[in-house]
């Protein structure tokens, strides 16, 4: 069948255009030597005809024969002239033509670049993309026939640039200069480094085409540096959802209740865990979908870590309200307590969670910023969960009651609000949400019983510089604490940096105590 | 009415408390000595090194607890980053002990290991003076005072207090740690200082020195107490304790809070880093997990546990929970987190006052039904 089909099509590509090679090229092919062969296939290729595709095909398939001085095409029980594509008496002894790796090699690039006068645009788009990586100086000739073919304007900026490389090593200096002036435009490190030749005087005689090479080195490192910076604000802002993920259930308990919950980033890893667990019932039952094992842990997770909220409430919160300090203790006993039972229950070392598939790879914005899938989907999720604390606190009957309690705990009781029912409950959603953020944890860092211990003074930095009892404040802070310290990472280290971030913290509480977004009003003592 | 220095210090404490120091320091200075050495090891009354170094240690830690007493039980102002005064006071005296192996280190040079692991060719600018016991002396006493004034000062000048400031202590001994963990940062990073040699020309491991090290804890322990009691007791000590419970109150009439909680804060810090230069001789080893949150907030359950605002009481508060840690690790090391956790929470619900607290209402109890 496929036979069938290749020689209707190699009859369909040989019926409109006859006998256009040059037979004493064709017979070149045949050459002993493999240089010879290679030469005679570059320039067979700069013709950049669909018939010399055919040739370069057969000769690829080893179906290119030589019977005496003329080449020949042989299929089955056919045999055709390989340079004018007529079929022709079946030779009697046809001689083959060896065919090296080097050749193989050569014919691969030479197809390649033939497709670029292929009728479909996606095949014409492929092969552009793929000769960017493999460009020879022979191949400009064929580039230049092709540009001029092309009306894409996505294929015309890739083959501008292969051509502009392929032109580095043309005689002329003005034909050097252009190219390198195209060049100067592109945003990629391997262009740097083909560049990086020319700046010097031993390979690149012309100081006109060195000085434009310097510049364009500056040009493509400038932009370079733009797509880092890029890079670091978006890891900053993923960073920052992380920071928001993990601060958001301690706005609710610490910012809403008053209660330093020194076990909140235990209640991160329960969530954790539920997804490691969730993971592992996937596995275990429903191995077909474990690819969905995430989202079911997001509501898992949620009820898990609010369930262990509410233990803690109703045993050792309950009896702390209005004792700050005290709750500070209590709950970091609660968090050695918790992370113990860690341990025990799954084993004192790190866990391994997974990424399910569709969260990994990522988008490529520029040759060197590619936003990572798992990265993005976390930005996603810290907003989804920002908009359920919002619509909880300020659309529901149990966030008004929340806010009620909070402001006048007395008053919210005579007029029939369940106060202490309220105070599980809310403290148990600061919990659940803290469970949420576990999940995404999981996503990107080690799940483990001392997971929680990394996150608290962040989670803790958060809050403060937000300012207590501010959602806003929350979400500016995460997001400003995020991509500062990216920014700072990148040229201070990821140690300085984030000494640096706590000193930075110390100092602005100096000037504002009381966060971002301070209360406003006049206080004695609080 | 002035009194005479001795007769105030003298009053700071009552009969009873002069007396328990008295018979404390007996043991310490007298019994521990006469027991370790004297006695045959295999009597049945003879003191193991083991035990003088735990009981050395816990005494160290009991230091930081009457520090941290003075600043949250007199100051009201709790501390989560107690640990870095340590740690400060600690590696300070570490660099005197490090230049004090000289050659006998595994590499055999003049620099310690890690610096010729590293590569380093000579020693870095801050470790000048370093192999001068009488500079690196006065390193553990002005270090933590310049760290504690400096943060201090910037803290208490903006008001920033209770859990604010709690938070921004542990944030300051975290970046510390973090800091510290790295190896340029030129403290041995993450292995920080051990494999001592000498301490003034005598041994480390020797019996003897043990023995100094350990006698010269007991006294700066008793000293410090004593120290402590009158400054509570001084004027200086009512108005820090006013100052405590209603701040604004104290400023309307006309006293700087300021001035008062920073020069408390930097007592307190000074205390512990003597506290940290006499553990790391006798422990044997510093590094930068001393600064970790956690050691911290360990040291206000001490406290808390002992009761605060009593002074004797941090320190029976840290020889509970650190014997009964040194029992726990070795007898059910996993039930020990547990263990510390449920303390922080009983602690916290049932006894307020901690130990000296229902030890007192015991008392009181007693005396109600006699009468």
């Amino acid at each position: 069948m496929t036979k069938l089909l290749t020689i209707l099509l190699l009859y369909a590509c040989t019926l409109p255009a006859h006998a256009v090679l040059d037979a004493g090229q064709i017979r070149q092919l045949a050459a002993d030597d493999s240089t010879e062969k290679v030469a005679a296939i570059r320039l067979l290729t700069q013709t950049a005809d669909p018939d010399a595709v055919r040739v370069l095909k057969a000769m690829a398939a080893d179906s290119l024969f030589l019977a005496g001085d003329q080449a020949v095409i042989i299929d089955g029980d056919q045999a055709f002239d390989a340079a004018s594509g007529v079929a022709v008496k079946m030779p009697g002894a046809p001689e083959s033509i060896t065919v090296n790796n080097r050749i193989r090699g050569e014919l691969a690039g030479a197809l390649a670049a033939l497709k670029l006068f292929d009728a479909e645009r996606e095949v014409r788009l492929a092969s552009a993309r793929e000769l960017q990586s493999k460009v020879s100086p022979e191949m400009a000739p064929l580039l230049a026939k092709a540009l001029e073919k092309e009306s894409d304007p996505e294929i015309t900026a890739l083959l501008t640039l292969a051509h502009a490389q392929a032109s580095l090593g043309h005689a002329d200096p003005a034909v050097r200069l252009a190219a390198v002036k195209a060049l100067a435009e592109t945003t990629s490190p391997a262009i740097k480094s083909v560049l990086l030749p020319l700046t010097d005087k031993a390979s690149e005689a012309d100081d006109k085409v060195r000085y434009e090479a310097i510049a364009a080195i500056k040009a493509i490192d400038g932009r370079l540096a733009l797509a880092e910076n890029l890079g670091r604000v978006f890891s900053g802002l993923s960073l920052g959802s992380i920071l928001l993920l993990g601060a958001l259930g301690l706005a609710i308990t610490y910012g809403v209740m008053g209660i330093i919950n020194m076990a909140h980033g235990e209640l991160l890893m329960v969530g954790a865990y539920s997804a490691y667990a969730m993971q592992s019932v996937f596995r275990a039952w429903l191995p077909d979908y474990i690819d969905w094992y995430l989202p079911a842990a997001i509501p898992v997770a949620f009820f898990a870590a609010a369930l262990v909220g509410v233990v803690m409430e109703r045993t050792v919160i309950r009896w702390l309200y209005g004792r700050t300090l005290e709750t500070l203790l209590a709950t970091w006993g609660l968090s050695l307590v918790l992370i113990q039972s860690a341990r025990m229950l799954f084993g004192a070392q790190n866990v391994e969670v997974a990424n399910p598939s569709w969260m990994s790879g990522g988008i490529e914005l520029m040759p060197n910023l590619i936003l990572p899938w798992n990265r993005i989907i976390i930005v996603g999720f810290a907003l989804f969960v920002l908009l359920l604390v919002w619509l909880l606190m300020n659309k529901t009957r149990l966030g008004m009651f929340v806010r009620a309690v909070t402001q006048n705990r007395a008053m919210a009781g005579c007029v029939g609000v369940p106060t202490a029912r309220i105070d599980t409950m809310a403290f148990a959603l600061g919990a659940g949400i803290a469970g949420l953020g576990g999940v995404a944890l999981s996503q990107i860092s080690n799940v483990g019983p001392d997971m929680g211990q990394g996150y608290i003074v962040d989670s803790f930095m958060v809050v403060v510089v937000g300012g207590v009892g501010q959602l806003a404040g929350a979400v500016w802070a995460a997001l400003g604490l995020g991509i500062f310290s990216k920014l700072l990472e990148g040229w201070a280290g990821a140690v300085i940096a984030k000494i640096s971030i706590l000193v930075a913290i110390i100092i602005f509480i100096q000037k504002r105590p009381q966060g971002i977004f301070a209360l406003k009003g006049r206080f004695v003592d609080n | 009415m002035r009194q005479p220095l001795t007769l105030r210090i003298l009053s700071a404490l009552d009969t009873r408390s002069w007396l328990a120091i008295g018979v404390f320091l007996a043991l310490a200075l007298v019994l521990v000595p006469v027991l370790h050495l004297a006695v045959a090891e295999d009597s049945a009354f003879h003191l193991s090194t083991y035990f003088i170094t735990l009981i050395g240690k816990i005494m160290c830690y009991a230091l930081v607890a009457v520090a941290m007493d003075l600043i949250w039980g007199y100051g009201g102002i709790l501390s989560l980053g107690h640990g870095l005064f340590f740690a400060l006071g600690g590696y300070a005296f570490g660099m005197y002990l490090m230049r004090q192996i000289g050659r006998d280190g595994s590499y055999g040079a003049d620099l310690p290991d890690f610096m010729v692991f590293l590569d380093w060719k000579e020693i870095p600018w801050f470790w000048s003076g370093s192999d001068s016991f009488g500079w690196v002396a006065l390193l553990v006493v002005i270090v933590p005072a310049l760290v504690a004034f400096v943060f201090g000062y910037f803290a208490f000048r903006s008001r920033i207090k209770g859990v604010y400031f709690s938070i921004i202590t542990q944030a300051l001994t975290y970046a510390a740690m973090l800091l510290f963990f790295r190896n340029e940062t030129g403290f041995g990073g993450n292995n920080g200082f051990t494999d001592f040699k000498r301490v003034l020309g005598y041994s480390i491991t020797s019996p003897e020195t043990r023995l100094v090290l350990f006698g010269l804890t007991a006294v700066l322990l008793a000293v410090t107490l004593v120290f402590a009691a009158w400054l509570v007791k001084s004027k200086f000590g009512r108005v820090l304790t006013a100052i405590r419970d209603a701040e604004s109150r104290v400023m309307f009439i006309g006293y700087n809070p300021l001035w008062y909680k920073l020069t408390i804060w930097v007592i307190s810090a000074v205390i512990c880093g003597i506290a940290g230069a006499l553990y790391v001789p006798q422990v044997g080893i510093i590094n930068p997990s001393e600064m970790s949150p956690a050691n911290s907030i360990e040291i206000a359950i001490w406290v808390a546990v002992g009761g605060r605002g009593t002074l004797i009481g941090p320190i029976i508060g840290a020889f509970v929970v650190n014997l009964a840690k040194s029992w726990f690790t070795v007898s059910f090391p996993e039930y020990w987190l547990f263990f510390l956790g449920l303390l922080f929470i009983v602690v916290t619900l049932m006894l307020p006052q901690g130990l000296v607290g229902l030890w007192k209402k015991l008392m009181t109890q007693k005396q109600g039904g006699a009468a």
